[in-house]
């Protein structure tokens, strides 16, 4: 017997049929909808994929540093070798600081020609003049040296009258904001100043250091920043972050963007800066409950001891404490004596030093990094400070009866993370750090008894928001290519690794033995498994082909006939190698006498065991034809070495060199 | 001598899964603490390549979770749950022409194309219904900006191109 069908029996569209529809439309919303999540998580991880990218190269750049501070360090033990080579190199390194009455003679000097049309500050300052700079610096004007010049003298006047730690307190009516890293991202600034109101005696901040490098309007920030601090000493509040460091400065991009907008009086305005960084404090205290320092604790961090020390003899990261012992003490007090500061009290050695001890102390604020482990362990990646668990937040926190750490020195996707059970706080400011939609920023705003409120923000250039797809895309693009040129520099080892696992030839590996190599060799922890359909191609057994990481990538030979080992060596530490010509430069010309060239990479050479004769080099050097009166220009020397990309339409230099 | 073969293969395999899963969980480990917050479990999962329904990933976070929940959901139990979801073939992605379907289905008149309202209308109230932020990400990169609707042919090859 037949059962009845509804359709059939003329029923038309029947409650049965429209289930049926309904159930259809379900199932396929379902499958839509299934798909969909699976695509966006993939785009999202891909994201983080390259974020940590980003991020580790950045803490191996600072790691580099490391072994350029044991440079000097063995610079200066050998000391009397050096200074028959470079006289006067390792005083230009410790050298003496400016007097004071250099600055009214400097200044008049200085002549503002009629035609300037920037912006004209009127001291004593008021707050007409912070609006008057915002609107200049949005138009893009740039402040004329005489400006920045005594806006430098009055802020590091003002600031030696501050204690290591500024003391403030909040109340309901009055909360504070707290700000992170800028990083010379002026338009972060301005976003944050029309969110929240500029810095008045009712509104006050903390900026927690970084102001500058990386970013192209680091001077532009500092003004803003010294300007507002000069108008409200007591509700503008300052930190030195790890940025905050002449060598720094060489290396990370702000030296460079004095020299290039003040080609006259730059060298004057890096002279000045650098005492104006020994000058800011250390941290703020809020409220006696919260601590806001830059980079974090470790385990011995004294904040008697902090408040105690003379911060401004904490120059550099570069520069540590020689250690005095007693075969030394001569030369020691030989070099005492040509490096006499103002008003310097001739203890005889290195009063200009910090102890040690005060030393490391500062550094750990300046450098260190909150992790989920318990303890405290130096900190490998960045080379500085260390990594502290919540063992050592809870420890150090109550030793001072303190509530509240905050800090800054990451990049969060976020702009901001809580982290130790509450008790550690991390601010970063500049959002799209790393590239654009690379991650927001943030700042804080609090007050005593209430919880803390977080505002979030990113800078988008395009007028409409672009899809998520093609904003994962450019992050990755840009990553990847970091990523390659960093195994391009590293080319030479990492074939060497490869081969030695490589034990019939075949030029294949597995994918654990290519990730052992790559980490192994290229010091960065990163999923390499996932990464690797970027970098390498894969057979159908899941063989990696380890040569053709190196296909579309190579490092431009400006001289054809060099060995590419030079070139590899020379592109691996073009940054360090900045760094010291920067300093042998000591008036800033950008050039260098062939000798002081040749003689500093025999000491480059011998100290990070770069097995390369010296003849190469100076082949090099003639080659390039650089030679100019006996001098080089070591800044077209550096930028000579640059990767290129094969798949590029124009031949783009490398994109992260600061 | 079969069986010892497939035997050392299976662990190499099991080897590998156990890598792969660990390197995926390792970037969302942002305290280094072999923890994750349980809300990127799921994006964990499908970077994986598994494509879990929201009713599913419900159920393998219970598997994980700690009896006494805390919002953190550590290594070691995600691992062997995970190594099982791979090795067994689970929740396998949804292949082009299934997709391209399911779009066919919601457009019974066959214009090729889908309004934006018609699509936020089965996205956020049939299934298991997207959140705010997923539909307009979604809609961000599904609409074509002239017809103010969504060409879906075009719109999941665009996907799967950008996808290899």
């Amino acid at each position: 017997m037949n059962t009845p069908n509804l359709e059939d029996m003329g029923c038309g569209t029947s409650s049965a049929t429209k289930d049926k529809k309904s159930e259809k439309a379900l199932k396929a919303a379902l499958v839509i909808q299934n798909w969909y999540r699976g695509y966006r998580a993939r785009l999202k991880t891909r994201q983080r994929y390259a974020l940590t990218i980003f991020q580790s190269i950045e803490y191996a750049d600072e790691q580099g540093q490391l072994q350029l501070s044991n440079f000097f360090s063995f610079m200066l033990e050998n000391y009397t070798h050096v200074q028959e080579k470079e006289p006067g190199l390792v005083t230009r390194l410790f050298g003496s600081s400016i007097q004071d009455k250099d600055r009214q003679d400097y200044l008049e000097l200085i002549e503002i020609p009629d035609s300037y049309c920037g912006p004209r500050l009127q001291f004593p300052l008021t707050f007409t003049d912070i609006d008057l700079l915002i609107e200049a610096f949005k138009q893009q004007q740039i402040l004329h040296a005489y400006y920045v010049l005594e806006v430098l003298f009055e802020t590091k006047k003002v600031l030696q009258q501050m204690p290591n730690f500024t003391h403030t307190n909040t109340s309901p009516s009055k909360e504070i904001t707290i700000c992170g890293d800028l990083h010379g991202k002026l338009d972060d600034l301005f976003l944050i100043f029309y969110k929240n109101g500029l810095p008045s005696v009712t509104n006050p901040y903390v900026f927690n250091g970084d102001f500058v490098d990386r970013g192209k309007n680091s001077m532009e920030i500092l003004m803003i920043l010294f300007v507002s601090f000069l108008v409200y000493p007591n509700d503008l509040h300052l930190n030195r972050g790890n940025h905050e460091d002449f060598m720094m400065n060489m290396r990370y991009g702000f030296t460079k963007e004095i020299l290039h907008k003040y080609k006259l009086h730059g060298k004057k305005i890096l002279q000045i800066l650098e005492e104006v960084y020994t000058w800011l404090p250390i941290g703020t205290i809020i409220d006696n409950e919260v601590l806001v320092i830059h980079g974090g604790i470790s385990e011995s961090t004294d904040l008697n001891l902090l408040h105690r020390i003379e911060r401004n003899k904490m120059r550099s990261v570069l520069m540590p404490p020689i250690p005095m012992d007693g075969d030394r003490a001569e030369k020691k007090n030989k070099l005492g004596t040509t490096t006499v500061a103002q008003g310097s009290r001739t203890s005889g050695s290195f009063s200009e030093q910090l102890t040690k001890q005060e030393w490391e102390q500062v550094i750990d604020i300046l450098w260190s990094d909150p992790r989920g482990k318990r303890g405290c362990y130096p900190n490998t990646n960045r080379g500085g400070g260390c990594y502290f668990g919540p063992d050592i937040t809870s420890k150090i926190l109550n030793k001072y009866q303190l509530k509240i750490l905050v800090r800054s020195h990451e990049c969060k996707p976020e702009g901001y993370e809580i982290c130790h059970d509450g008790k550690v706080i991390t601010v970063f400011s500049a959002s799209n750090y790393y590239e654009e939609g690379s991650n927001r920023g943030a700042y804080i705003r609090m007050s005593s008894g209430t919880t803390p409120r977080f505002f979030q923000y990113q800078i988008t250039k395009a007028t409409c928001f672009r899809p998520l797809y093609q904003r994962v895309n450019a992050i990755e693009s840009s990553a990847i290519r970091m990523l390659k040129e960093r195994m391009i520099s590293r080319k030479t080892d990492l074939i060497r690794a490869f081969q030695l696992q490589d034990r019939n030839k075949s030029g294949k590996l597995s994918m654990g033995q290519w990730a052992f190599s790559m980490e192994n060799v290229l010091g960065l922890n990163l999923p390499w498994r996932s990464l690797s359909s970027h970098l390498v191609t894969t057979d159908k057994d899941g063989n990696i082909d380890y040569m053709s990481g190196f296909q579309d990538v190579h490092i431009q030979k400006p001289v054809k006939e060099v060995q590419s080992t030079l070139i590899e060596t020379v592109y691996r530490y073009r940054s360090d190698l900045q760094i010291i010509f920067n300093i042998i430069d000591s008036d800033h010309s950008g050039l260098i006498s062939m000798e002081e060239f040749r003689s500093m990479w025999k000491l480059f050479k011998s100290h990070y065991s770069v097995h390369i004769d010296d003849s190469q080099f100076d082949e090099l050097a003639e080659r390039m034809d650089l030679n100019k009166d006996g001098s080089i220009d070591f800044n077209e020397f550096l930028k000579a070495f640059y990767v290129v990309h094969k798949f590029d339409q124009l031949n783009k230099s490398d994109t992260k060199l600061a | 001598i079969l069986e010892r073969r497939d035997q050392m293969n299976h662990q190499k395999i099991q080897t590998e899964f156990h890598k792969k899963i660990k390197e995926a969980f390792e970037v969302f480990d942002h305290e280094s603490n072999n923890t994750v917050d349980v809300r990127e479990v799921g994006t964990i999962i499908r970077s994986l390549g598994c494509c879990p329904s929201e009713g599913e990933l419900h159920d393998l976070i219970a598997e994980v979770e700690e009896e006494e929940p805390t919002g953190y959901i550590r290594f070691e139990k995600f691992l062997p749950v995970m190594t099982e979801v791979l090795l067994e073939r689970r929740y396998r992605p949804i292949p082009e022409d299934i997709l391209l379907r399911a779009f066919e289905v919601l457009d019974p008149a066959k214009r090729g194309f889908l309004s934006k309202d018609e699509l936020i209308k089965y996205m956020t109230e049939e299934g298991e219904p997207f959140s705010q932020e997923e539909m307009e990400e979604m809609l961000s990169a599904a609409i074509d900006p002239e017809s103010n609707s969504i060409l879906y042919k075009d719109y999941i090859t665009m996907m799967v191109i950008d996808e290899n």
